[in-house]
This record gives structure tokens, sequence and C-alpha cells, in this order.
């Protein structure tokens, strides 16, 4: 292997790794925050103990979020400096805003608030995480910008032998990047939410602390509720943008051969790529893909025997990562309503099947967020800017094959290592449960300061 | 000024800011074992550091983040030529941010052995690496019109490992003086003792980096055309012998002040030596990446002040806020009783 390939693989390693991470703590930060702000308002006792169960839990996954993000910030410049030069002068700024604008703040008060219990007053406190969602949240809008550009570039002109920024208004209400942001940061929720009511479950099943449980499940119900089909219908927009948009990458996520008016939405398809068709089409729903792809029953849908052989992405791995990500947003839909119904008619405790279903449940979210990062990445190949810059011309010519393979073995092992002890660290935690926390709740006199 | 100056400027403020409020948590990180009887010594050391340490490793991010948007090619060359070099610190730096999280979730002391030692490695290989690089940086680093020609080994070289050395005892003495004035007892015993010792350690290595900076480097050049700009090194060692006066005094607060200044000065007189360049070639003249042939367009630069000039400020309004409610010395009470990082709550009234 080349070092190109190796450092793509290595920058799928390493950014598939933080967003394993990523959305837990964009979607958890919120349900905490409302827990906070509850235990402000009431005074009771029982969301305080949420506040640091639930907390205690983010921020295990908050230091591993952290810290696997300077990797990638690193990342552009060590493995893919021809795109940094190429790129640099419109994609730094959106990184470079993300850092100070976003990551100052989420850092900052996030140190205030863990450090912070006995220095300020419970107000104050809740009001620093609420500052910490916000912030993780910008974080997001600011690298979703700067990955939108990537696959829809605008706002430049190729000049002096590179992409230079001539309308930095024009890149901020990109509408790829914005539907991106909205698809992302929904698809947090909606793993908060279901890790939020899995490890509930798990305690309900047991009938620990029912009643701290029940009320985290059902915050995460309701939470989850909204995400999920806000989730469904921005990705909705998402693919109507990525038609118009990357019209090679639409034809990938639908395996679609041939350019087609009234195209049919089948809902069973297996690909063929060697005869370029499909081999099995069936179950059509009538006109239903042009309206997917254009908003229109009559639009044109472009099929991939139109694009050149050497700009078309992977078929299979788009294709069926896409329809898997589709399925399982179906199935979150469905799953959250029952959650919400159950929970706010507080039959949770006595439906023992749904409540082993929400715990097996906990990991789909994950998977369904990878998928969506195969589909947006490996359906933009063989670009790396769309139209613009190809990813084969986007290495680091100065770094050597022997330096690219110890550092992907490195980065193997050592995140392998961190999501062992992590994992182990989160069901040691989640496990054990609140008990405990509180019991030397305040032996000291408290000082109130700089508050 | 013209941009190009503004964010020549701009990005050594942010290095020397970096350096300035990472430079405690890295020294106090390599000090921790060393200063510390017990577990409950090693906990507050780590409090003194845990509510700030992560904001303070963002301005690393911001100053690379920076180059990133106003000198791409320089983030592209330094990046992609220190690789091995940024690799190491980066397995560090992820270490030490995890153990600060890790250390406290269980009740083994092998457990927290093992985090205390990647705290400790992990704050010496970034002392140790950044002085590394930024000591190439000014000798040059070998590369000319077709790319890079040098190798990792050629990065040891005795110029660059000094100025590693330099880096990492300015930053134990930082970190010997944070925790100094942060911590009561032994700790701050310690501590004292170690900044009062370290000093002439420091003060030896500073004088050969001067030295050597004539004889490795075209730092002095700039000097020499512009007299007037001695005035930083000249705060340099002033503030360095500032910081053996006040610490000598027990005003160890004080010392520390003098100890930042030391370092953002030793920032600017490299700096103010390689201006224009970012990244001096050692081969050839003609391959320099300087603020005017490396930096973003003038439209990009002037986006890019206008953000720096609206946050920065800000930024620094809220540290320095969170700083004040920090402010106290932290005492191995507020640790006692703690199985993880969190501190005790108090009751809503
Ligand atoms: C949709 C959201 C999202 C996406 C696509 C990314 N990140 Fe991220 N990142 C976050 C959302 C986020 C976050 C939620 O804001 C994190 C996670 C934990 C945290 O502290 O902030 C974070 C942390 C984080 C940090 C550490 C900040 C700190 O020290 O406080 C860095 C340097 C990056 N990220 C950089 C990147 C880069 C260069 C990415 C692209 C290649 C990237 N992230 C993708
Ligand atoms: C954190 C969420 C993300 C995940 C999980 C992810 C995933 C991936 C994957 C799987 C690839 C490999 C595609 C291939 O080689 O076929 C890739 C490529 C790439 N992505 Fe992303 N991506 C993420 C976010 C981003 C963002 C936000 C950016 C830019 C700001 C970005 C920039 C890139 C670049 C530069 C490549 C090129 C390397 C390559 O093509 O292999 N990614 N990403
Ligand atoms: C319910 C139906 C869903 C539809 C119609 C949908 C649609 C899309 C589309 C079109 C993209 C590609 C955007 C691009 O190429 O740039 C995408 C990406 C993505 N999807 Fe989905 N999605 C759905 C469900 C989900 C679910 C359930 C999750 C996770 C919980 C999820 C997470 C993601 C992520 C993380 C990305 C990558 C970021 C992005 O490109 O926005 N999606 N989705």
């Amino acid at each position: 292997m080349d070092v190109l390939t190796l450092s793509r693989l290595q920058f799928a390693i390493t950014s598939m790794f933080h967003f394993i991470f990523v959305p837990l703590t964009l979607g958890l930060v919120i349900l905490v925050a409302f827990m906070e702000t509850q235990y402000v308002r009431t005074h009771n006792e029982k969301y305080l103990r949420m506040t640091r169960f639930w907390g205690k839990l983010f921020l295990i996954n908050f230091a591993l979020g952290i810290v696997t993000g300077i990797t990638l910030e690193f990342q552009f410049g060590m493995n893919w400096s021809e795109y940094s030069k190429y790129v640099g002068d419109i994609f730094g700024a959106p990184l470079a805003i993300e850092a100070t604008a976003a990551f100052f703040l989420e850092s900052t008060f996030i140190g205030l608030w863990i450090f912070g219990w006995n220095r300020i007053s419970p107000r104050l406190h809740a009001i620093c995480i609420w500052v910490v969602a916000v912030a993780t949240n910008l974080s997001a809008l600011w690298i979703l910008l700067a990955n939108g550009w990537m696959q829809h570039p605008v706002g430049y002109v190729l000049q002096n032998g590179r992409a230079e920024m001539v309308d930095f208004m024009a890149m901020v209400t990109n509408p790829y990047g914005l539907f991106k942001f909205g698809h992302t940061v929904l698809s947090g929720y909606v793993v908060a939410a279901f890790f939020v009511m899995g490890i509930a479950s798990w305690h309900l099943l047991r009938r620990s602390n029912t009643d701290l449980f029940k009320t985290s499940f059902k915050y995460a119900a309701i939470f989850g509720l909204v995400a999920a089909f806000g989730l469904a219908l921005i990705g909705d927009f998402s693919a109507v943008e990525v038609a118009t948009a990357q019209p090679s990458k639409f034809a990938a996520m639908e395996s679609i051969w041939n350019t087609q008016t009234e195209a049919d939405y089948n809902l069973f398809v297996i690909p063929d790529t060697t005869a370029k068709t499909n081999s099995v089409e069936t179950a059509g729903l009538p006109d239903f893909l042009s309206f997917l792809a254009t908003g229109d029953f009559e639009g044109q849908v472009t099929g991939l025997n139109d694009i050149p052989a050497n700009e078309q992405p992977p078929v299979w791995a788009t294709f069926v990562s896409f329809r898997l990500m589709v399925a399982l947003g179906i199935l979150f839909a469905v799953l959250t309503v029952i959650a919400t119904v159950k929970s706010v008619r507080n039959r949770l405790v006595n439906s023992r099947k749904f409540l082993w279903i929400m715990l097996y449940a906990l990991p789909l979210p994950y998977i369904a967020t990878q998928l969506g990062w195969v589909v947006a990445e490996v359906g933009r190949q063989p670009w790396i800017v769309y139209g613009v810059l190809k990813t084969a011309n986007a290495g680091s010519p100065a770094v050597s094959l022997a330096q690219v393979t110890s550092s992907l073995i490195a980065f193997t092992v050592v995140y392998g290592l961190l999501a062992v002890v992590d994992v182990y660290l989160l069901f040691k935690v989640a496990r054990r449960g609140p008990d405990g926390d509180l019991d030397h709740i305040v032996k000291t006199p408290t000082t109130l300061q700089g508050a | 000024m013209n941009f190009q100056a503004t964010w020549f400027v701009l990005w050594s403020v942010l290095w020397a800011v970096y350096f300035t409020l990472d430079g405690f948590d890295l020294g106090a990180g390599m000090l921790q074992r060393f200063v510390s009887r017990g577990e409950e010594d090693r906990r507050t050391v780590v409090n003194t550091v845990g509510p700030v340490w992560n904001g303070n490793e963002v301005w690393l991010l911001t100053a690379g983040g920076a180059t990133f948007a106003a000198f791409p090619l320089v983030y592209a060359s330094m990046f992609s030529f220190l690789y091995s070099a940024l690799l190491i610190l980066l397995f560090a730096l992820i270490f030490r941010g995890v153990s600060f999280e890790f250390r406290g979730k269980r009740e083994s002391q092998t457990w927290r052995n093992g985090w205390d030692w990647a705290l400790m490695l992990g704050s010496f290989l970034p002392a140790l690496l950044f002085g590394v690089a930024f000591g190439n940086i000014f000798e040059g680093l070998a590369f000319d019109a077709n790319g890079w020609q040098g190798s990792l080994l050629g990065l040891l070289n005795p110029y660059g490992l000094l100025t590693g050395v330099l880096f990492v005892l300015l930053f134990i003495e930082h970190g010997a003086l944070w925790l100094a004035f942060k911590t009561s007892g032994g700790v701050a015993e310690r501590s004292a003792r170690i900044a009062g010792g370290a000093w002439y350690a420091l003060l030896a290595v500073a004088v050969a980096f001067l030295v050597y900076t004539n004889f490795a480097t075209h730092l002095y050049d700039n000097y020499t055309n512009q007299p007037l700009w001695v005035i930083a090194p000249a705060i340099a060692v002033a503030a360095l012998l500032g910081v053996k006066l006040l610490g000598r005094a027990r005003r160890y607060l004080w010392a520390f002040y003098s100890s930042c200044l030391t370092i953002m000065a030793v920032v600017f007189t490299g700096v103010i030596g390689l201006y224009p360049n970012l990244i001096p070639s050692s081969l050839d003249p003609a391959a320099n990446l300087t603020a005017y042939n490396a930096s973003s367009s003038d439209y990009t630069l002037r986006i890019m002040t206008v953000v720096a000039l609206v946050f920065v400020p800000i930024v620094i309004l809220y540290q320095l806020w969170v700083y004040r409610i920090f402010r106290t010395e932290i005492k191995s009470d507020d640790a006692v009783y703690e199985d993880d990082s969190y501190s005790v709550p108090r009751k809503a009234a």
C-alpha cells in the first residue's frame, strides 16, 4: 500500500473514532443541562443525583472526544499538506473560528463545571453547563461548515494556484453545510437519547433507583422523539441537497445506473457493479425517487452510467450504508414514539420486554452515525473537494511510507487501548448507579467566591 | 501595518500565550510525582490545574488553526515536515488529557500510578518536542524548491536539543512556582525548593542558548539591523532575574508572574529574530516561507483579523474570570473524599 492509501485509512480510522464520542457529547450535555436546571428550580435532590450520575458518564466520554479531536486538527497538515496548501485560504478559516469561538468556551466552562460545585452558586453552575452545551453545538456548526464546503464548495475562485476565498458569507450560509449541521447534531441527540434510555432500562429491569431512572428515561424519550423526527426530516432535505450538488453520490446512494425521469423508489435493490445495473429491483413506489431527489414526481435523476468512470464513487459501500442508515432512522422514530408513550403513561417498569429492547438498542444510533459518515465521505470520492480537487492529489509528499505505516499502527494500538479503558469505565460507572455519590455532601463550610 | 505583518504578530502572540499558559500545567505535570508524598498530595497537584488545563491547551489548537487559516503553506509544511515529532507530541497530549479524567475513576493505587506516569511523560514530551521544533525552525528546516530533504534524526541536532532542554526547564520553573503559590504545606515547600534549584540550571541553559543562537541561526541579524528590538531579550533576562529575587523573598505569586513574562519574552526574542520568516530554509534562502509568500489572500486575512479582534479579548476576559474563581489556594481538603475529579456539590439553598 502507498502513502496515500494509508493516509486515507488513517484519516478514516481517526475521524470515525472521534465520532464515536462526539455525538454523545452533543446530546448528553443538553440532557444533563435540563436535569441540573430542574434541580435549581425545584431543589429536589433527585435531580442533583441525576445530574451527577449522567454528568459523570458525560465527562468520561468528553475526555476522549477532546483528545481524539486534537489529532484531526493536526492531521490536515501532517497527512494532507497538498490539500491544506490548495484550500487553506478558505478551509482554514472555519477551523480557526471553531477554536476561537467554540473550543475556548467549551473547555473553560467545563473546567468550571467540574471543579466549581463548591465555588459558584448552583444557579451559575447550571448556567455553566448550558454554556458548554451551546459551545459544543457551535463547534459542530463550524466544523460542519468546513466539511460542507468540501462537499459543495462555494464562495471561492481558483487563482494563484489555489482556491481563494472571495465570499465568506457564502461559506457560512452554504445550505449543504447547514443541513449537514442540522442532521449531524440531531443524530447526536438521538445517540444520547438511546444511551440514556438504554442504561436507564438496565436499572429499571433491576428495580434499582426506579424513580430516578424513570425520570431520566422520560426526559430522554421525549428528547429522542423530537430529535428522531427532525433527523429524518433534515436527512430528507440533505438528500435533495446531495442530488443537486453531488449527482454522483446520489446515484451511488440509490444505486441508479441510468438517467431517468419519473424514477421509482425500489425497496429491494441489489446492485451489480460489473454489469453496471441492478440485478434485483422490486417493490417500487412509483415516481417516488424523483420526488426524493428533486421534490417533483417527474424530476430527472442522473444515473452512474452518465458520470465519467473516473468520477464514480464506490457504489456498494455508499449504497448499503445509506439504506441501513435510513432503515435505522425509521426504527428510531418508532422506538421513540413507544418509549414516550410508555414513559408518559408510567408503564415502563412493567414493560420488561420493551426495556430489554431499549437496552440492546443502545449501540444502534452509534452504528447509524458511522454509516452516515461513510455515505457522506466515501460517496464523495474520488474527490476530496467535490469537483475541485481529487483525493489522489491531496496527500503529503514529504511523508514517507515508513512514517505513515508506523503512525497508522500507533493510532490503531493507542486508540484500541483507549477504547477498552473507556468502555470499562463507562460500564463501571453506569452499573454502579447513582448510589453513594452524595454521602459526603457538604461537610466543608461553603464559600461563595467570584459568583 | 499590512495584514501579513499583523498576522505575523498575532501568530506570535498565540504561541506566546500558549506557552505561558500550558507551560505551567506541563511543568506541574512533570513535577507531580516529585513534589508529592502520597495520594492526597498528588490529587492536590492535579486539582490545581484540573479546571484550567483544557482551556490552556485550546491556545495550541487556536495557534494551529490560525496558522492554517492565515499561513496555509506554513501549516502544511511545518506539520508534514515534522510528522514524526508531531505524532509523538499528539500521543503525549492524548495521554496527558485522559489522565486527568481517568486517574480518579478507580480505587487502585496501581491504576493511579499508571495515570500519574502518563501525566508525567505526557507533560515532559510536549515541553521537549516543542523546544526541539522551535529550535529547528530558528535554525531553518532542510527543504528547498523540491520539498523536504531532511530526516527525523536531523531534527535531533545539538541546537534543537538545547532549545528542547531550555523549554523543559522554563516549564519546570514555571510549574514549580505555580504549585508554590497554589498549594500549601509539603507540596508548596517542595515546589519552592525545586523552583529555587532549577533556576540555576535554567540560567545556565539560557546563557548557552543565547550564545549558541549566534552560531546556529540568523536570528541576530534582525537585532543588528534594528538594535531597539534588543528590548525583548533584555526583558527575558530581567524577568528571569526577577523570578529568582521574588522567589527568594517567598513572593511566589509574583515570581510566577515574572516567569510568565520570561516565557513571553523568550518566544518574542525568537520570532523577532525570525521576521519576516515563519520557517526559514537551511538549504536555500529563496525557499524561505515568509509572512508574505506563505500567507492567505488579503480577503481571508481581513476576515480572520476581525474574528481575532472580536473573540480573543472575550476569551481572555472569561478565562481571567475563571482563574479568579479558582484563585484561592488549593488545599488537599479539596480532594480528600473524592473518588473522581468532581469536588463536592453544595446543596441549593
Ligand atoms: C458534529 C460534530 C463534530 C465533528 C464532525 C467533528 N468534531 Fe471535533 N469535536 C466536537 C464536534 C465535532 C465536539 C462535540 O465539540 C467535541 C467533542 C468533545 C469536545 O470537547 O468537543 C470536539 C472536540 C474536538 C477537539 C478538541 C477540543 C478541545 O480540546 O476542547 C478538536 C481539536 C476537534 N474536535 C477537531 C475536529 C476536527 C479537525 C474535525 C474534522 C476533521 C472534527 N473535530 C470533527
Ligand atoms: C467526525 C466525523 C467524520 C467521519 C466519521 C468521517 C469519515 C471519513 C471517512 C470514512 C473517510 C474515508 C473515505 C475514503 O477514503 O473513501 C473520510 C475522508 C475524509 N474526510 Fe471525513 N469524516 C468526518 C468528518 C470530516 C470533517 C468534519 C472533515 C473536514 C472538516 C472531513 C474531511 C475529510 C478528509 C480531508 C478526507 C480525505 C481523506 C480520504 O479521502 O480518505 N471529514 N472521512
Ligand atoms: C431517517 C432517514 C435518514 C435520511 C433520509 C438521512 C439522510 C442522509 C443523507 C442524504 C446524508 C448524506 C449527506 C452528505 O452526503 O453530505 C446523511 C449523512 C449522515 N447521516 Fe443520515 N439520514 C437518515 C437517518 C440518520 C440516522 C438515524 C442517523 C444517526 C443516528 C444519521 C446520521 C448521519 C450522519 C452522522 C451523517 C454524516 C454527516 C452528514 O453528511 O450530514 N442519519 N444522512
